[in-house]
Parts: C-alpha cells; structure tokens; sequence
C-alpha cells in the first residue's frame, strides 16, 4: 500500500521543481521553445485610447520612452510596428488625449519616442506602451521608473502571431 | 508646570499630524494634479494622522481627554475616519477609474493597494461592529479581540500603504507619522493589557463600554 503523501515538504519540491523548470524556461528562451512572447502586465491597459495618432513627439518632449520589439520563437526584429505611449506627465493625466501618442519601430525593430516628463500617478512613476494593431497578439506594458527624476524608461515587446 | 504639559503634549499632536500636512501641500506633485485627486490624497494624509490619534485618546493620554471623554471623542473620530477613507477611495475612483478597481480587487501591479483596501476593510467593519455593538449583544471580551484584531491590521496596512507610496508626501514626515503610528498603538495596546493584568484599568468603564 503506498499512501499518496503530500505534506509541506513534498508540496515544497514539487514548487520548486515547477519553479525552476519554468524560471529556466525564461532565463534559457531559446533552448526549446524559442524567445517566449511578452504577457501584458496588470493595469498595463488602464486609461488606453484606442488608436492613438502616430506623433513625432508627444507634446512639449522632454523625456524618452524607448525600446524594441521583437518576434517570439526567433527573436527576429520588427519593423515598422505600431507602439501606442501613454502616461500621466507634465502635460496631461493618463486619460486625457494630449497625454497619447504613437510611433514606429525602425528596420532593428526599434522605437523612441519623446513625451512629456513622466510625474508619479497612483503611487508610482509609470508609463503605459501597447502593441494593439491586429497582426500579432495584443500587449499592454507598464514599465515603472526607478525614481520620479528619471528621463526616461524602457519596454520591450516579444510579439506572437495573432 | 502640569499646564505646561499639557500645551507640550497637544502641541507634539498638532506638529505630527500638521507638519506631514504641511510638507505634503508643499509638495511640487501638486501642481500636475486635478482638485479631486488632490483632495483624495490630502484626505488619506488626514486618515493616517487620524489612526494616529485614535490610540492616544484611548490610551488617555491626551490631557483633557481622558476615560469616558476620551472614549466618544475616539467614536467620533472613527466616524470621520470612515468619511476620509470614503472620500479618499472616491476621489481616487473618479481620478482614475481603471486604477481604482484594480486596487479594490488585488489586482492591482502596485504593492501598496492591498495594503490599503485591507485597511479600508478593517476600517469599516470595525466602525460597523462599533455601532452595532449593542444590537449584537457582543460580550466586551468578545469586542474587545475583535477591535485589537482590526485596529491592529489597520494599523499595519496603513502605515505599509503609507510608507510604499510615492506621492505628495515628504518621505522624512511620512516615515515619522508612520512611527509615531506605530508606537502609539503598540503602547496602548501594552498599557491595556498591563492594566488589566493589574485589574487597575484607570477607569473600570473601559472594559465595559
């Protein structure tokens, strides 16, 4: 007769195995799945307009938000992708129009683009990136800065086929 | 000389609760933020010097203030602080609507949030058991577990709230009312418990109101 066991500590290797399995699987992305997609990060959708016009810089400028995009499985780079930008800055809240805008990745699936300085909003100095044009899976990031006296952030999209 | 303490002791009240007040109005955040969000915050800052008072009156060390007048001025605190909370948690909805359900439902990416809505909680069921007390027919042992319980996690989740929070609060006044939170309440716990040990609690009411 073999009792089932499932105390704490089998609980706790069976956790941990799981763990490190899937931290491995993120730490080593391209062993056997690839480069895993980017998941949306809770409250990245919060105060989102839909289609935010592409801007060459939103408002005055002053601050940069910047980053890349790229394909899951082989990391190849994405141009030409549509990355919307929003944030509660010196210029505007997070819901209020002036505050978005949108723009372009480069042929290295680059983007950067200049917006107001970002000023902390519920507690914490963030923005707010989404990738939502259709083609690939739609992804709603929200990076959070070191220090209110940053002048700029980063976020990186891993993109999978819609 | 006994009046002179009395002054220094309501002077050390006003100053803990007034200069954090202070240092937030002064703070250069403001000026990117709308009237409700301002009042929303201004109305947590006043919640948290509030949780600092409730302690003392209890503790009757509060000169003017003691045993059965120190018992309804801390009633009626409690009621204002359930008003602060409301208009806090209100102001926050109507500044940012998406935020604010995350928040009121752990989903938030913020760690301070559940601290805050726990609190909130506490707060208002604390405030309920308060008034319905009698109704209930609580036994005053029962009441009391249940009021050290909450006020306890209030006290707790407030301060942690408070203190993860990068805001209009100055953090060198924040983290100072934030002890002086703490210190309160764990010394008028000490006290409670020590006089009741003694069963010299300073007015016998305390254990039956």
């Amino acid at each position: 007769m073999t009792a089932f066991l499932f105390n704490r500590r089998s609980l706790l290797v069976a956790g941990s195995a799981v763990l490190a399995s899937g931290v491995s699987g993120l730490l080593l992305p391209a062993r056997a799945e690839g480069l895993a997609p980017t998941a949306s990060m809770p409250g990245g959708a919060n105060n989102y307009r839909k289609g935010a016009a592409t801007v060459e810089r939103i408002g005055k400028g002053g601050f940069w938000m910047s980053g890349t995009v790229r394909r899951a499985g082989d990391g190849a780079p994405l141009a030409g992708q549509r990355i919307q930008i929003w944030a509660h800055t010196v210029e505007g809240q997070e819901h209020e129009p002036q505050s978005h805008g949108a723009t372009l990745t480069d042929k290295d699936g680059k983007f950067r683009l200049e917006m107001p300085q970002i000023i902390p909003i519920f507690g914490q100095p963030h923005g707010h990136l989404a990738y939502d044009s259709g083609e690939f899976k739609t992804v709603f990031l929200r990076p959070v800065m070191k220090s209110a006296r940053e002048t700029s952030l980063e976020a990186h999209f891993v993109l999978q086929p819609a | 000389m006994r009046l002179a303490r009395r002054i220094l002791i309501w002077a050390a009240l006003a100053a803990a609760i007034g200069v954090p007040i202070a240092a937030a109005a002064m703070s250069p955040q403001l000026a990117w933020r709308g009237p409700i969000y301002i009042i929303a915050g201004f109305a947590g800052i006043v919640a948290l010097g509030l949780v600092l008072v409730q302690p003392l009156l209890i503790g009757g060390y509060l000169p003017g203030l003691q045993a059965y007048r120190g018992r309804r001025v801390h009633h009626w605190i409690g009621g204002t602080l359930v008003a602060a909370i409301v208009i806090h948690v209100a102001g926050l909805w109507i500044t940012s609507p998406p935020d604010m359900i995350d928040a009121l439902t752990f989903t938030s990416p913020t760690p301070f949030s559940p601290f805050g809505v726990i609190a909130m909680w506490a707060i208002f069921a604390v405030a309920l058991l308060a008034s319905l007390r009698r109704r209930l027919g609580l036994r005053p042992r029962t009441w009391r577990i249940a009021h050290t319980v909450l006020a306890v996690i209030i006290v707790v989740g407030s301060v942690a709230h408070a203190v993860l929070i990068e805001g209009t609060m100055e953090t060198v006044t924040k983290v100072a009312l934030c002890t002086l939170v703490v210190v309160a309440a764990a010394k008028v716990l000490g006290d409670l418990w020590l006089w009741r040990k003694r069963g010299t609690l300073r007015d016998s009411s305390v254990a039956r109101q």
